[in-house]
């Protein structure tokens, strides 16, 4: 290779360096491709009993079944919405709280040291509480997604609020806004896309602490389903299961990273 | 002629956990109506800090600041301010921007229709006189620095302030866009007359730009000279003139109170041992 053709062809290992998006495609398909292969290739050639590690095409075979004959949509769905309603009840509340944290210091100094020690609490080891105060219906796996987001969820959004730059917030003033205006208009609508990005990934702790919540007291759902599989040494379902999560899990995620930027297209990478 | 801004015995401590300093120490001045006063001075000299209480962003710890003769306390749409940077909107457009005091409730209490009018027409004028109306419905993230600090300009001046507060408005930009900014600034002036404070570490800049030009000494903050530039108008003022005599000279003693006033020396005994 001589000089001219090095220089014609940028690295792809240079630190930090840059990607065209259809390579980034190329080796991000790259990757699901040769952990298939290679889970297909060990069972394939029977290194692993199948009771510890069922090859693709058992899975594949289980979802058609669970699909058609099982009640897969049911299950994911139910899961679906205690994943939402969870994750909405967190939200609205953590979304106004944030605010008023992040724009007012002696509400700053009154909860984010509680909120930091509350969050350090384990939400699974609050799964017998749940149970006791709320009993076994749809509440107590809602209060648990609950107590797994919210702490974390006011933490980093009111880290968005603070984070919008001083200038905005003091130029809002020296042109006559009031203190609400400069929450609206100005705190709140700048931290926007921040805020938007800060559900997104806690909507994926929800998932975590959905499974929890249904491996304890449930009847349905894709958690109950996992730990029925367990029981029956099905284990080609368990894997169903958890693949429908991680595939619900990247579908929602790239969904609202598309939502992203049509809502934000303003939104650089650095503030102005 | 009168004094449109008036800083008297003003004190600023400010309080931390191992005890406090002291900012600004006993700093009287005035801005006559009219007057483009410039402050300048070493780093940690407090300036930014009495621009930010003129404003009304800081309370005082003692003294008065007054603008025709009332005590200020709070910020308020006569003192507008232009920020070094981060100050623009980058949800809204370039015009969206400069209109943004237009959209607040305290414009539209004193709105009638004729008024909103005519600040809307006031505001394409301004994206005009700035030259920015090519990009009025660009987003802030396209546009250059220089660009930006001009939307900031125009956002500033829409409400037609009485005082027209500068921190630092062109520290981010190269030395060619500030050259540029600063024929446009004394243009919008020459149409837009109005009382400025514009604080800077440029000196030359100062100069240039100001009628007067205040030094202050760091540590703790204190008025240390006011210089009154004695050169041609604003408006009859071109860049050939930075290179002329008076002007460096002048340039040349303010540039040496700032040097006295930072403690720094020319010690050559001390500048042998080093490089001993």
């Amino acid at each position: 290779m001589n000089a001219g053709e090095r220089r014609a062809r940028p690295s792809w290992w240079t630190i930090r360096g840059t990607l065209d998006s259809r390579a980034y495609l190329a080796i991000a398909a790259g990757s699901f491709v040769l952990w298939l292969t290679l889970w297909w290739a060990v069972t394939a050639l029977a290194l692993i009993d199948p009771l510890f590690l069922p090859g693709p095409g058992a899975v594949l075979g289980r979802f058609r079944n669970w699909l058609l004959d099982g009640n897969l949509i049911e299950d994911a769905g139910i899961s679906t919405f205690r994943v939402v309603a969870g994750f909405l009840a967190s939200a609205l509340i953590a979304l106004p709280l944030s605010l008023v944290i992040g724009a007012y210091r002696p509400v700053r100094a009154f909860c984010e040291p509680l909120l930091e020690f509350a969050r350090y609490l384990p939400a699974v080891a609050f799964v017998p509480l749940v149970l006791l105060w709320s009993g076994i219906g749809e509440i107590s796996k809602i209060a648990l997604i609950f107590i797994g987001t919210f702490f974390q969820m006011v933490l980093m959004l009111s880290e968005d609020v603070a984070r919008v730059p001083m200038p905005q917030v003091e130029a809002a003033r020296t042109l006559g806004a009031d203190a609400g205006e400069v929450m609206r208009t100005v705190l709140l609508r700048s931290a926007l896309p921040a805020m938007f990005d800060t559900l997104r990934i806690t909507l994926g702790w929800a998932w975590t602490y959905l499974v929890v919540a249904e491996l304890v007291a449930a009847n349905s759902g894709l958690g109950y389903a996992i730990l029925k599989a367990q029981r029956f040494l099905q284990t080609d379902r368990i894997f169903v299961g958890i693949i429908v999560i991680g595939l619900i899990g990247l579908g929602t995620d790239q969904l609202l990273r598309a939502l992203h930027r049509r809502l934000f297209p303003w939104a650089g990478t650095r503030p102005i | 002629m009168k004094a449109k801004l008036t800083v008297r015995a003003l004190y600023k401590r400010f309080v931390t956990m191992g005890g406090g300093f002291e900012a600004l120490h006993d700093v009287s001045f005035a801005a006559a109506s009219g007057e483009f006063l410039a402050i300048v001075g070493a780093s940690g000299c407090g300036k930014s800090t009495l621009l930010r209480i003129i404003a009304g962003l800081e309370r005082a710890t003692s003294g008065d600041v007054m603008m025709d003769e009332q005590p200020i306390l709070e910020p308020a749409r006569d003192r507008a301010m232009v920020f070094q940077d981060y100050s623009l909107y980058p949800w809204l457009t370039v015009l969206e921007n400069i209109q943004f005091s237009m959209r607040l409730k305290a414009s539209a209490r004193q709105g009638t229709a004729q008024s909103r009018r005519l600040a809307l027409e006031r505001s394409l004028l301004l994206l005009e006189l700035t030259g920015l109306g090519p990009v009025r419905d660009a987003f802030p993230h396209a546009l250059s620095g220089g660009m930006r600090q001009r939307v900031a300009i125009a956002r500033a001046l829409l409400g037609k302030p009485e005082l027209l507060l500068m921190d630092e408005p062109f520290g981010a930009l190269d030395a060619q866009t500030r050259e540029v900014m600063h024929e446009l600034i004394l243009h919008i002036l020459a149409v837009e007359k109005r009382t400025i404070v514009f604080v800077t570490h440029d000196v030359e800049e100062a100069v240039y730009l100001a009628d007067r030009v205040l030094v202050l000494a760091p540590g703790p903050g204190r008025v240390d000279s006011v210089w009154t530039v004695e050169l041609p108008p604003a408006l009859e003022r071109t860049p050939e003139l930075k290179r002329s005599t008076e002007f460096t000279a002048l340039k040349g003693r303010i540039l040496d109170r700032i040097c006295a006033t930072s403690g720094l020396q020319r010690d050559l005994v001390a500048l042998q041992r080093l490089t001993r």
